[in-house]
């Protein structure tokens, strides 16, 4: 077991798979001799050669372009956003060729699109979206979004051995930031399945990616006060683990959904209808949700700080649940 | 079998209601919680739903008449009037207890078999239909009481504006384990808890009952209650109410009683120790502007506490037209919402039924009340000698969160004082 990064978790899982599979390979700007904006394709040209691992042009829906193509050849591409924002850019050859395939012709996309999400670190509207929802809403896809370094690891190898296109999420807040104990060697874990991050019995607190950290922060500032926060980490998106979901909901009986997307169209909104519909009779209070507002990510690091969910924000939601 | 319609109690301290329309008429076939007939009370008006299906068979309270709540209002014939068997309604199914209000008669005795005997016992009061008083919950909430039996009206709420919550319905069943089977439909209901084997009656509670068991022990649980009690002489009072009390009468057709001096007095002491005068708020403490005395007055089917609205700014003329005017129509039972709201301090008089004093529990959200003992003549020391003299014990009960003892005493000293060495003029 060795201590690691979130981001050294993530470039080991990436590491191992290259080892253990020729087929990977990796497709980016500035992966190569940069070792990627945030490093954590670093040391990889070095080993793999420039043949596994493809600086390309800055044109996202080509790099998204020829992956689908080397993964319908039976290639198992990883391909790198700089950052999530940019995404947009590759948007058609993701929800209208690489999602689609599987459904028209049978045929697999074993496709990984990986990179950096999230706000925190003062990167303005371009570089700090958390814009998951586009593709959760794309069926065809699976959308990954790992909370712990062991997470990561588990899940970008997992999504690696998918024969679905993978959107994989790492949240640039934690890059650097979590530390964890990570198991060497080769091990998986299984998308579309949720944990529960801190068990609790008074309200459920349903969150992802870098929330989860948030959710436990409140849930121990809150210990005090008697109230017992349980945490659900869902882990990945699409598919979602229904099941842990209204399992937790039956046990606490109140329910906070919690993201750093913003509120409308988020993913709390598709929870609270799920909940609604299968666990109406187990809710003692009203389904409340903590999200960012609907707006852009602000530059401003005081608005980006107001913008942001935090764990302040959440414990008074949960107050006036528990007080309901 | 016939259901009886009656007029349901819209809050706490709503005695009455006014029925505005009805939605059915005599004949009319009504659904269970269809709107049966729309009521107005001074807070409120509300469609009422009928607590049964069925015919609308009689109305017997129209439009524009208002009863007291409880009152039937009307009847409907049910389904399955044909079927003989005295069964409990379905309604009261849900309270157990109900039930055994019913004669002790078994279903097969022959109805000739009852004639011949002396004396029939008297026929039990009508059951009214359940109170269909709304209770916040939540759907966990109504699956729980559902699942146990439970009657939530009797779950005390602690949560957002007396919301009723899980923790609530599981206090409660943890308290009351005998409620968490449905009973047999057949089986005698026993008495719920308390092991006596002797005969017993059980009645339900009142609205009104429920309402002030509810209030007392939520007093006891929220306030510090401390009692004192200070003795008062009369004399001075008497003198002034055996010389003006003709004059009084003749003048303002009102009866010169003894209360609106002891509300003078409280008010003059709630003007020099205001804190008396305020209610608590989570660690603030609200000092009321305004006096507004709140007077017990006992009836047969409980306590009422009308308020003497701005109680500062009357003279003494003006508190005595006041209660006299409210206590009359608390009798009669004429008060609106807004006569027992608001009060900001309480006088309660046990002393006419013989008390020496009392220690009365607070009016939430008051922090104080006074109770005014039987006033009678005792031989006490006056110059080193036994006087006979008209005596008062008055007792106050305080809230210690924000009253310490001194200050209670001291504002009792005042209201001695007042009535001691009385000045104003009555007339």
């Amino acid at each position: 077991m060795a201590v690691l990064t979130h981001l050294e978790a993530i470039r080991q899982g990436i590491w191992e798979e290259m080892e253990r599979d020729p087929s990977v390979f990796l497709l980016g700007e500035d992966i190569g001799a940069y070792g990627g904006a945030f490093k954590v394709t670093e040391g990889m040209l070095e080993k793999f050669g420039g043949d596994r691992v493809i600086d390309t042009p800055i044109s996202e829906s080509a790099i998204v372009g020829a992956a689908t193509g080397a993964a319908l050849m039976g290639m198992r591409p990883v391909v790198e956003m700089q950052f999530m924002d940019f995404i947009a850019c590759g948007f058609d050859q993701i929800v209208n060729m690489a999602a689609k395939i599987h459904y028209r012709w049978g045929a697999a996309v074993p496709l990984v699109i990986r990179g950096p999400s999230g706000a925190g670190v003062h990167g303005g509207p371009f570089h700090s979206q958390s814009n998951e929802m586009w593709f959760v809403h794309t069926p065809g896809l699976k959308v990954v979004v790992p909370a712990t370094p062991y997470d990561a690891k588990g899940l970008i190898k997992a999504a690696i051995r998918d024969d679905n296109p993978v959107i994989f999420y790492e949240h640039k807040f934690l890059y650097r930031r979590i530390k964890d104990e990570v198991p060497d060697g080769d091990y998986v874990v299984p998308i579309g399945k949720a944990r529960v991050a801190r068990a609790g019995t008074d309200i459920s607190v349903i969150t992802y990616g870098a929330m989860v950290w948030t959710a436990l922060e409140a849930a121990s500032q809150l210990e005090p006060e008697g109230i017992s926060i349980e945490v659900v980490d869902l882990r990945s998106l699409l598919p979602y683990d229904e099941e842990a979901v209204l399992a937790s909901v039956r046990r606490c009986n109140k329910v906070i959904l919690l993201h750093e997307d913003t509120r409308i169209g988020g993913f709390a909104g598709e929870l609270a209808a799920t909940i609604s519909e299968k666990a109406f009779q187990d809710l003692d209070g009203p389904i409340l949700r903590v999200t960012a507002p609907d707006t852009p990510v602000p530059f401003s690091p005081p608005l980006e700080k107001y913008f942001l969910p935090n764990a302040q924000k959440v414990a008074e939601a949960a107050r006036r649940l528990a007080a309901y | 079998m016939l259901t009886q319609v009656v007029m349901p109690q819209m809050g706490e301290s709503v005695a009455e209601g006014t029925v505005t329309k009805w939605y059915k008429r005599v004949g009319d076939r009504v659904e269970r919680d269809e709107p049966l007939f729309e009521i107005s009370t001074d807070k409120v008006d509300a469609e009422i739903p009928s607590p049964a299906a069925g015919v609308l068979t009689k109305i017997l309270v129209g439009e524009n008449q208002t009863v007291e709540v409880n009152t039937v209002v009307a009847e409907i014939e049910t389904e399955g009037s044909g079927a003989a068997a005295p069964g409990p309604e379905p309604a009261a199914a849900v309270a157990p207890a109900a039930d055994t209000v019913s004669p002790p008669e078994s279903p097969g005795s022959p109805a000739a078999a009852r004639a011949t005997e002396p004396a029939s016992p008297p026929a039990p009061p009508p059951t009214p239909a359940p109170s269909r008083r709304e209770v916040r919950s939540s759907p966990l909430v109504r699956r729980l009481a559902k699942e146990h039996n439970i009657d939530l009206a009797l779950v005390p709420g602690t949560g957002l504006g007396g919301r009723v919550s899980k923790k609530d319905v599981l206090a409660y069943l943890a308290h009351s384990p005998g409620t968490s089977a449905p009973p047999p439909a057949s089986a005698p209901l026993a008495a719920p808890s308390i092991p006596f084997s002797g005969p017993t009656q059980v009645v339900p509670m009142t609205p009104m009952r429920r309402q002030i068991a509810e209030r007392m022990l939520l007093s006891r649980r929220t306030s510090a209650h401390v009692s004192t009690v200070f003795e008062v002489e009369m004399t001075r009072v008497s003198e002034v109410r055996a010389q003006q009390a003709a004059e009084f009468e003749r003048r303002h057709a009102l009866k010169l009683t003894y209360t609106p001096f002891f509300v003078r007095a409280a008010v003059e002491a709630l003007k020099q120790f205001p804190i008396l005068n305020s209610s608590v708020d989570g660690t603030n403490i609200v000092y009321k502007r305004a006096i507004h005395i709140g007077i017990a007055v006992a009836l047969e089917s409980g306590l009422i506490v009308p308020v003497i609205k701005g109680a500062d700014e009357k003279n003494f003329l003006g508190i005595a037209r006041a209660i006299h005017d409210l206590a009359e129509r608390a009798r009669t039972k004429r008060l609106g919402v807004e006569d027992v709201q608001d009060g900001t301090f309480t006088i309660t008089n046990p002393g006419i039924f013989g008390s020496l004093f009392g220690t009365p529990i607070i009016n939430q959200p008051q922090v104080a009340i006074m109770g005014v003992g039987a006033i009678e003549k005792r031989a006490v020391v006056r110059h080193d000698a036994i006087a006979i003299r008209p005596m008062v014990y008055l007792s106050l009960s305080f809230d210690h969160r924000v009253i310490d003892g001194a200050v209670a005493d001291q504002f009792l000293a005042r209201v001695k004082s007042v009535l001691e060495n009385w000045e104003e003029a009555v007339l």
